[in-house]
């Protein structure tokens, strides 16, 4: 199962030159970058691992683009994410999120439900990948 | 060392094996691209600006040439690879090695070497850190802010300390070795220095020297040169001396350049800035109701040089 998380999650995976062009595009905004990896994929793991500090002077996506290439390095079969931070005031925020890298295999999620008081369902999204303990999911 | 500028051509002479994806151009319009490329304006803009130093422009034309001619060997496909373009400058203090890294920076951006085309200019503070596991991280940060432009490391042999054992600078040193091999198209590395320490360095850091292509050598300034160089700055700050103040400016530079720490242009500029205060001092104290005017605001007077130090010693 194909994971789908933040910007351009429903086109296919982003080639190097694509990914490039969007830093670029992010760093025209005036906006920092920061590359963040994860081996838990579940959709509330919102503060993945901070891979590099931030980048807030960088003006060219080569930076952002050799940091991606070495946090695949070191975690080439997890989750990698950029992120670029809109620092206007008022806005404050993360502009945009897109995964740059992904593992091989990816189990996918599943559903159990629970009954509550007053018949109620609970809903509990389970990914399989996190049945191992951290580090040793994707290997 | 012109020779140094052919290694790369001869080796991608054939060009590459793999199939071109767009057709090749057959022919390149030389005059065309380069007058599109406006880079005689800084060219012309670093004559203007640049007192002497006429071996360090010879070679900044050599490598703006080199730079043409490559561009037009790829678009031919006669070459793939760009030019390695890392540098070192040597030179005395004060003979103009950050203001040419500039131009350089420029230079470069204009004949689209370099993406952004700014410099960043750090000193060992700004790449070493101060305990274990500080400085890869610190100079990957230094690195990450040049990319697209140029870095220029001044004194670049403090890196270095044999004295030392387990000094930081080594681990900075294999980090920008790395990065002047892997990101040649990203960055272009530009380290400067006095001449003898930076030999020291080249002959104790033997990667770096076959990392680094070209080699420039800033010449001391002459008399004439320095005098010219007081000119030009008086100019730009809407200064101008007096007749006299010129006789004793001369004498001036000629008695300066025989002390100790005799630090070329920048010598100069400090000496007009000592000038403009005493100017000042001097406008100042004799205020008689009589406004002044333009001339006397703008003019130094030899008694505001004469009043320096170096006559009286």
């Amino acid at each position: 199962m194909k994971l789908t998380q933040g910007t351009f999650s429903f086109l296919p995976d982003l080639t190097d030159d694509e990914i490039k062009a969007q830093i670029q595009y992010a760093m025209d905004q005036g906006w920092a970058l920061n590359v963040e990896y994860t081996d838990d994929p579940h959709p509330r793991n919102t503060y993945w691992e901070l891979w590099c500090q931030p980048m807030f002077d960088t003006t060219d996506p080569a930076a952002v683009m050799m940091e991606v290439a070495e946090c695949r390095k070191v975690y080439g079969n997890m989750y990698i994410k950029v992120n670029s931070f809109d620092n206007t005031r008022g806005r404050e925020t993360v502009s945009m999120s897109f995964i740059v890298n992904r593992p091989k295999d990816e189990p996918g999620f599943g559903v159990s439900r629970e009954e509550s008081h007053g018949r109620n369902i609970r809903y509990r999204i389970h990914s399989y990948a996190t049945d191992k303990p951290e580090g040793r999911r994707y290997e | 060392m012109t020779e140094e500028l052919t290694t790369e051509e001869t080796e991608n002479g054939d060009g590459g094996n793999e199939a071109p994806k767009k057709p090749l151009a057959t022919s390149f319009d030389l005059q065309a691209e380069y007058e599109g490329s406006h880079i005689q304006d800084t060219l012309d803009q670093l004559d203007k600006e640049l007192v002497g130093l006429d071996p360090v422009k010879a070679r900044i034309r050599e490598i703006a040439a080199l730079l043409l001619v490559s561009k037009a060997r790829r678009e031919l496909g006669l070459e793939t690879e760009p030019p390695t373009l890392h540098m070192s400058f040597t030179g005395n203090p004060g003979t103009g090695k950050t203001t040419v890294g500039l131009r350089m920076a420029d230079i470069l951006h204009k004949l689209g070497y370099v993406r952004q085309g700014h410099m960043v200019s750090v000193t060992r503070d700004d790449l070493v850190g101060q305990y274990i596991g500080h400085t890869a991280p610190k100079t990957r940060e230094v690195i990450k802010k040049a990319m697209g432009g140029v870095l220029f490391i001044d004194e670049a042999y403090y890196l270095y300390r044999p004295e030392n054992e387990r000094d930081y600078g080594q681990e900075a040193i294999e980090i920008l070795l790395q990065v002047m091999e892997n990101n040649r198209d990203d960055l272009v590395v530009v380290l400067a220095g006095y001449a003898d320490k930076m030999e020291i360095f080249f002959r104790s850091n033997p990667g770096f020297r076959s990392r680094i292509a070209h080699h420039l050598e800033f010449p001391d300034y002459s008399k004439g040169e320095l005098h010219e160089i007081a000119q030009l700055m008086m100019e730009n700050q809407s200064y101008k001396f007096s007749d006299e103040a010129q006789e004793v400016l001369r004498e001036y530079i000629t008695l300066r350049m025989t002390q100790s720490h005799f630090a070329n242009a920048r010598s100069i500029r400090n000496a007009i800035d000592r000038a403009k205060l005493r100017q000042a001092n001097r406008l100042f104290d004799d205020r008689s109701g009589k406004p002044l005017d333009r001339d006397a605001l703008m003019t130094i007077e030899a008694s505001d040089i004469q009043a320096s130090r170096i006559f009286t010693m």
